[in-house]
């Protein structure tokens, strides 16, 4: 039987209550008949031989030769990979980057290629570690590699191994690893959980420096992309298009290796979340009730142990290489068909339950600029057409967003929630103010380049991220979340849905229309 | 006359000890501070002059006196029994009000010629303030002979006395003392426009130490710490720049300096710290903040503290005092120093600064009990300076 796919259900007297994510935990909440559930379709069927695709994808590339004809004996290869931020959850092992990349050295060894360097494409992220390496790359790769110094985390603020390659026609700097872009083949291996990943971003931002970034990490960019997961009006899109062509025009050859995934996200005992709730059998509902009290009995990092071990089940859909631009339009196409669901028309609010998880917290702490990066930020923006709450609209979210951060992986976090949302959330007032001291802070960069630190300028994008939603929004509320935490990220706290759509009622009114996004897994809202 | 008494007896004192350890401030219940009927001071000689108290602030020195928590280093220079309260708006018997300088240096004392300290008008560092005519005693409020605040009146010399401005409240007036050991102690190091100074501890000195830092380098950057809403929204009236919690401070530290760090310390910090507090802890966390080569500042009493001075050794941080108040040079725009007494200072800045609204609350002297135990616990309890309301007290008006 083909999956389902993804649809919309008008909650009735009959609609049991709603499975949101809360963070470390679950909630279930009955939503107020008329409310429009938007529910992703089911996972898509996987690759039944996904070496053999791999395969396959490498010798028959899209707009470009085949692999082994790209490889000579005494060349320079770079392979650059997606770091620790995809996918979500983790896969289970072995992850498409490990099946990828042996692959690729199988190819190379048999060509002869002896200088190869493998790089973690983080960009500002933080870098990962041993065992996140060995995760997304095996053992046998890593263990190649990395005592040789030939495996290693991309460094942005490392100037002797950037290359300078010019500027765009909109004056835009573009700047990536030297060793990236003085090889004569770089290949690049994407995992793209989203739209808005790969193509050239997978170069033009993974393998970039702080100075290219800012270009296109700034709030006018955000502003402009409605949304930045759609490709055709998603001024980040653009921006890296720009700097994309320039960096294949400027000589670097780029093999661009491209896989979806499907969205078969949770594994068990966490499998209930895959299901809609109405279609909940007695082992549902009993592994639903066991794992939210044995949760709730646990303390928070032990929740947070649990939760950040989840290896997802989800595994390769397709797999496309070749040319950037022509393999992305063929992910792109992958991607939407697993994730697109029509809705009609937007609402007056959107209520959604974030989960635990964002790109910037695995293996971490969901702090609060994180929690509003992903509902403003990812959840927000994850439509085509229209936003699905109209303009002047509600957020609810739920989620505990607790004021507690990572000490190691997110240290100019801290401070940014300290000094700079104590001074003002205006995403415009935050980059024209402090930006600049964040991002050239020594003792960041410093963390960022020899410890496991986010950059110092890295909290701002994540506020940046929000801009066009705070932009749209007439207010957003976050239900359970620590009151003070919420307050100082300009929002409003409230202990009960019913509490969030009667504040909600002050901004559009009663008896407002209302759309929750049920996700994860995730979706594409294409909202006409 | 009815007054405050502190009296010598062992047993009170051990008493208060114990009771101030348990509840700062309950030290007046058990100790030797005691509401008696005493005589009126007799004058001393010529020159002084009865004042009749119409506000006398409670200051932490009082408290830690109170608490027999004190530094034995005072007791050659204090005499039993004494009526404390050094922070003073009176009346003279002509009706005048005045502050009262406290420090009983060379001139009230009648000694000549004045030591080396008073001929330049450091009365702070007066050599003789247990000597000459009058009993030992720091301060009008620690000696035998003059009486204190804390009663219906007082003697003292007329090198003491400030006439205060008619526009000024009483209010105003009693902050006069307080405000000058905030300017001494902002004076003591040097700060330039563009520096950081951190000021620690956001009680009745910690503020004033903010607006007199505030007043003298405009373009300081100034971060103090808070633990309490209201002083926190003080300190930004007053001038802080950055207001954080003492937990915060390292953080703040080092977002504004840009420092780097070694393990869990600042790899540097900034060029003046003020300690407003003189505990162990605010102590450390001074050290801990200043830069190498830089100064912290003591404003706040210490008492017996224990320490880790290894970084004051290895940055080679001085450790300043700053007590009381004398004369102050001021720079003024690279123009030569500006010799002023720090009192009339303080009398500018309580007016600029409008230092009349940190006294939070007033009571007779019959309720001293409670007054003393408020006064401990005013930051909690959104209070900055706790004072003994004289106005109202009948006896004043028979003397």
């Amino acid at each position: 039987m083909s999956p389902r796919p993804g649809f919309v259900l008008e909650v009735d007297r009959s609609t049991p209550p709603l499975l949101l994510m809360n963070g470390e935990g679950f909630r279930m909440q009955r939503m107020p008949v008329g409310t429009r559930v938007v529910y992703p379709g089911e996972a898509l069927p996987t690759l039944r031989d996904p070496d053999a695709a791999i395969r396959h994808a490498l010798l028959n590339p899209v707009n470009a030769d085949p692999l082994p004809a790209q490889l000579f004996a005494g060349m320079k290869l770079t392979i650059a990979f997606d770091d620790v931020s995809l996918p979500l959850p983790k896969m289970r092992r072995p992850d498409a980057r490990q099946r990828i990349i042996e692959a690729v050295l199988d190819f190379a060894a048999e060509a002869g290629v002896d200088d190869v360097e493998l790089i973690a494409a983080l960009a500002l992220h933080r870098r990962m570690t041993e065992a996140e390496l060995r995760h997304a790359l095996g053992d046998r790769v890593y263990d190649a590699f990395a005592p040789r110094g030939q495996l290693y985390n991309h460094d942005a603020e490392d100037p002797d191994n950037l290359a300078f390659l010019g500027q765009t026609d909109q004056g835009e700097d573009v700047e990536i690893s030297k060793r990236a872009a003085e090889s004569d083949l770089l290949v690049y291996v994407n995992i793209n959980l989203v739209s808005m990943d790969g193509g050239h971003k997978s170069v033009a931002t993974g393998l970039a420096s702080y100075r290219s970034l800012r270009h296109h990490h700034n709030v006018a960019t955000m502003q402009r992309s409605r949304s930045f997961m759609d490709q055709h009006r998603s001024e980040l899109h653009s921006a890296n298009w720009r700097m994309g062509r320039l960096i294949r025009d400027a000589g670097v050859q780029v093999f661009q290796i491209e896989t979806t995934l499907n969205n078969d996200t949770f594994p068990e005992p966490f499998s209930f979340l895959q299901k809609r709730e109405w279609e909940w059998k007695a082992r549902d509902r009993g592994l639903y009730v066991a794992s939210s009290k044995s949760l709730d009995r646990l303390p928070a990092r032990a929740r947070r142990s649990i939760f950040h071990s989840i290896e997802a089940p989800h595994d390769l859909t397709g797999v496309v290489a070749g040319e950037v631009e022509a393999v992305h339009a063929l992910t792109t196409a992958k991607v939407l068909e697993q994730q697109a669901v029509a809705v009609q028309g937007q609402s007056d609010v959107l209520t959604m339950g974030l989960p635990y998880i964002s790109p910037y917290n695995v293996n971490s702490i969901m702090n609060p600029i994180l929690v509003a990066c992903l509902g403003l930020g990812y959840l927000f923006n994850m439509y085509r057409g229209k936003p699905l709450v109209r303009e002047g609209g509600v957020l609810i979210m739920s989620h505990p967003t607790p004021w507690e951060f990572h000490p190691v992986h997110h240290p100019s976090y801290i401070d940014f929630f300290e000094q700079v949302l104590a001074d003002t959330t205006d995403p415009i007032e935050i980059e024209k103010r402090w930006e600049k001291q964040y991002a050239e802070d020594e003792w960041y960069r410093h963390l960022y380049r020899t410890s496991y630190a986010y950059h110092g300028v890295h909290p701002f994008y994540m506020w940046y991220w929000c801009a066009h939603a705070l932009q749209h929004l007439g207010a957003v509320i976050i239900v359970g979340g620590n009151p003070a935490a919420v307050r100082r990220l300009g929002f409003k706290p409230a202990s009960t849905f019913e509490d969030a759509f009667e504040m909600a009622a002050d901004v559009v009114g009663r008896d407002p229309s209302i759309t929750h996004l049920h996700a994860p897994p995730l979706l594409m809202a294409e909202v006409e | 006359m009815k007054a405050l008494q502190f009296q010598r007896s062992i047993p009170r004192f051990a008493a208060a000890r114990v009771a101030g350890a348990l509840l700062p401030g309950r030290g007046a219940e058990v100790g030797p501070l005691r509401l008696t009927d005493i005589d009126p001071p007799g004058s001393p000689g010529p020159g002084w002059h009865r004042v009749r108290p119409l506000l006398s602030g409670i200051c932490g020195s009082d408290l830690a006196t109170v608490d027999a928590v004190s530094s034995s280093w005072f007791e050659p220079i204090v005499s039993f029994p004494f009526v404390p309260g050094h922070e003073i708006v009176g009346q003279l018997d002509d009706g005048a009000r005045v502050v009262v300088e406290p420090v009983l240096a060379c001139a009230a004392r009648d000694i000549h010629p004045v030591c080396d300290a008073c001929q330049v008008g450091e009365t702070q560092s007066c050599e003789h303030i247990a000597h000459g005519h009058l009993r030992p005693g720091l301060q009008t409020g620690y000696c035998a002979d003059t009486g204190g605040g804390w009663s219906v009146a007082l003697v003292a010399h007329e090198s003491q006395l400030h006439p205060v401005p008619d526009e000024l409240s009483d209010e105003q007036a009693v902050m006069v003392e307080p405000a000058a050991c905030a300017i001494h102690a902002a004076n003591t190091p040097t700060i330039y426009p563009g520096d950081t100074v951190v000021v620690i501890g956001a009680g009745t000195i910690g503020l004033g130490v903010i607006a007199a830092v505030h007043a003298l380098e405009p373009d300081a950057h100034v971060i103090a710490t808070a633990k309490y809403a209201e002083q926190r929204a003080l300190a930004t009236r007053l001038g802080a720049d950055e207001v954080v919690a003492p937990g915060g401070l390292i953080r703040a530290v080092r977002r504004r300096t840009g420092s780097m760090m070694t393990g869990n310390r600042l790899a540097s910090g900034v060029g003046v710290v003020f300690d407003c507090v003189g505990s162990a802890d605010s102590l450390a966390q001074a050290l801990a903040v200043t830069r190498p080569q830089g100064e912290v500042v003591l404003v706040g009493m210490a008492g017996q503290t224990t320490v880790d001075l290894t970084p004051l050794w290895q940055r080679e941080i001085r450790l300043s005092g700053a007590y009381a108040y004398g004369t102050e040079m001021i720079d003024r725009d690279g123009k030569p120093y500006d010799e002023r007494r720090t009192f009339d200072l303080a009398f500018e800045l309580v007016a600029r600064a409008d230092l009349g609204r940190l006294v939070g609350a007033t009571y007779p002297l019959d309720r001293y009990r409670e007054a003393l135990a408020h006064a401990a616990d005013a930051g909690r309890r959104g209070t900055v300076k706790v004072a003994f309301d004289l106005r109202g007290e009948r006896e004043r008006d028979r003397l």
